[in-house]
């Protein structure tokens, strides 16, 4: 190989290797009827419970849940009738917090401010119980890969829900950087302060479906760097 | 000659099934199959022929063997004790108070042991197998020396349990390696992980499958119905739980805002079911004399004509009020229609309310969103569309097979939360 060559692939970064992953979901057994019982048994879930219902609901497409934003929320709004704590727990974003545990620690705060507010403890019907949930998602290798920045758009769209899931989201929590797998690999490339490094991480994907996120960071990818939008 | 004697039956492939959920899903499903490839994978369940889980394994077998999986499928013999036996824990399990006698359990373990040594070759050298529903659930402790992976699966409401007969049905399936319910609060205390993955529906089915506008035109003549005006439909056996007198009261306090309303009930059979015959009664009672509302009783192997009902419907209700899953709610949405469910079990993970449907709780609140469908054909058209996408998404056939797939690699690997094929 030509010593430029040689340089030049050293430069080169390595293709992204399109993962993709399969949910299935695992009973613990723990349940809810009450925001007190939620309090207890969130208070001493696996931190990957927590996990679950904040960010595997997204893989599942719920899509009038996504108002909001996870599972927690949903419930207080759909079975509480509580659209205070509804609309305090729907804001909290998950990417914001270091690790599990502060996150379950936001969620029980506001919780017991809300059992602190209400006189009464509220309940839900029966049949509408909170059942934490604990995921086991597989992650395999797709086989594809894209190899250049203008590639992405015409990838991306072909992207399984899984794909997306686990590239976009679950990246932020996965990466030490927080970054999700497409910036990381768009830095790579010299891209990581470009606009469409900027506009993919203002992506609310908290607040859409696996579908939306497809079309959204599709035709960012080519609106910023080339390729055909249907 | 009905639509039934008409039909061809041609077993569909993963191309088939790739032109409906998309080629990622297929894909998918290749990639998941890969670690199970060669190796022998067993379903064993009770009957060949009848029932949802039979319908279901009758596609799945196929499309695993299609995947490279050495799949079988295994049914047990009994007898009419046995089989007997196995009904009490069906309708024990779903909460009826039930007394088995000793005898009846008895026959059930014999039969299980006699089933047990006919299978013992091929499920002791299986490597994974899934035993479907409480007949065959003691076949893991007769075979003794198994090698494989076994999963037990519960397709029933199982939420509420008569507590003794769920004692004796547990001591033969906490030996499992897992199990799977299709809701979490089916789910019962294990000492072992507990899946949870919904049920499914066919898209290439006789029951979902595209039928042509003939196909569908022809249920008008054959049932009495005006193919020009509104028409609303519920699909369930005569059962009060399935609250069908609730439908016609709906129905009544709508059609003052809709003239014209016509309403199809339609269920099963009920010669052997005392009180599904005393149901019919009471519908055909409630019913009257008005010819805008059919009640009808179809054999239950009238597939075709219940894809085409539910394809000429222009709203689809369940208006259960209580249920297990309910996936006639996913055949009606896989058709694009709204469904109008009660606000109870595996609708509400079907019926996302003003998105796929509305979930309502009373005869008027179906009665109100019967109105509002039918004033607006173009929001109902729409709602139609994410009803099918929903289902696409969640309820087919290819869904339930992955979730499968990725629950027995879970125990394969030793139930982390995360697992990643090489």
């Amino acid at each position: 190989m030509h010593p430029t060559d040689a340089a030049k692939a050293l430069e080169t970064p390595a293709p992204l290797r399109v993962k993709d992953c399969s949910l299935v979901t695992i009973a613990t057994g723990r349940h809810a009827q009450n925001l007190r019982e939620l309090r207890e048994h969130l208070a001493a879930v696996d931190p990957m419970c927590v996990y679950s219902h904040f960010w595997l609901s997204r893989l599942q497409a719920r899509s009038a849940e996504l108002e909001f934003a996870n599972d927690f929320a949903a419930w207080a709004h759909g079975a509480l009738h509580d659209p205070v704590l509804a609309e305090r727990l729907s804001m909290l974003d998950p990417s914001d917090f270091d690790d599990l545990e502060e996150l379950r620690q936001a969620v029980l705060e506001l919780v017991e401010q809300r059992l602190d507010e209400r006189e009464m403890v509220p309940w839900a019907k029966p049949g509408q119980r909170f059942d934490f949930l604990q995921a086991q998602l597989v992650v395999f290798d797709t086989g594809e890969t894209v190899d250049r920045p203008e590639q992405l758009a015409e990838s991306v769209r072909w992207w399984s829900a899984g794909s997306l899931f686990y590239h976009l989201i679950d990246a932020r929590r996965r990466r030490p950087d927080r970054l999700d797998d497409v910036r990381a690999w768009l830095s790579a490339w010299g891209l990581g302060e470009s606009a469409l490094a900027r506009e993919l991480g203002a992506l609310d994907w908290q607040l859409l479906t696996m579908a939306e996120l497809r079309e959204k960071v599709a035709a960012l990818c080519a609106a910023h760097l080339g390729g055909e939008r249907e | 000659m009905t639509l039934e004697a008409a039909a061809t039956v041609k077993q569909p492939t993963l191309a088939d099934y790739a032109a409906v959920v998309g080629e990622q899903a297929i894909r998918q499903l290749e990639r998941l199959a890969e670690p199970f490839r060669g190796k022998k994978f067993v379903h064993v369940n009770s009957t060949r022929v009848g029932g949802g889980v039979a319908e279901i394994l009758d596609k799945m077998v196929p499309l695993m063997r299609e995947l490279g999986i050495d799949a079988t499928w295994e049914v047990i013999t009994g007898t009419p004790d046995f089989f007997q036996c196995t009904k009490s824990f069906h309708n024990a399990l779903q909460g009826d108070p039930v007394d088995i006698p000793e005898r009846l359990l008895r026959e059930y373990e014999e039969v299980n042991r006699r089933n047990a040594a006919e299978l013992k070759d091929k499920l002791a050298d299986a490597d994974f197998v899934l035993i479907h529903d409480p007949q065959p659930a003691p076949l893991l402790k007769f075979i003794g020396n198994r090698k494989g992976t076994w999963i037990w699966r519960c397709h029933i409401d199982a939420s509420r349990p008569q507590r003794q007969v769920w004692r004796y049905v547990r001591q033969w399936v906490e030996a499992y390696d897992a199990s799977i319910f299709s809701l979490a609060a089916f789910t019962q205390a294990l000492p072992h992980p507990q899946y949870v993955i919904p049920v499914s529906i066919d898209p290439l089915g006789e029951k979902n499958r595209a039928l042509s506008p003939e196909e569908v035109a022809s249920v008008y003549p054959r049932f009495g119905l005006d193919p020009e005006r509104p028409l609303i439909l519920q699909v369930s056996r005569y059962d009060r739980f399935k609250d069908p007198v609730g439908v016609i009261k709906a129905y009544r306090m709508a059609r003052r805002y809709v003239p014209g309303l016509q309403l199809v009930l339609v269920g099963g059979g009920a010669t052997d079911d005392p009180e599904g015959e005393a149901v019919l009664a009471e519908v055909r009672e409630a019913a009257s004399d008005d010819p805008d509302v059919h009640v009808l009783v179809l054999p239950p192997d009238s597939h075709v004509t219940i894809n085409a009902l539910q394809r000429a419907a222009d709203v689809v209700l369940q208006k259960s009020t209580k249920e297990g899953f309910g996936l006639t709610v996913s055949e009606a949405m896989w058709k694009r229609k709204p469904v109008i469910g009660g606000n109870v079990g595996g609708i509400r993970l079907q019926v996302i309310d003003y998105e796929t449907g509305f979930l309502v709780n009373s005869p008027e609140g179906a009665a109100l969103r019967i109105r509002w469908l039918l004033e607006n054909p173009e929001r109902r058209a729409k709602m139609g569309e994410r009803a099918r996408e929903h289902v696409r998404e969640n309820f087919l056939l290819t869904r339930h097979l992955r979730e499968y797939l990725t629950a027995f690699l879970g125990v394969h690997y030793g139930n982390k939360p995360r697992i990643e094929l090489g």
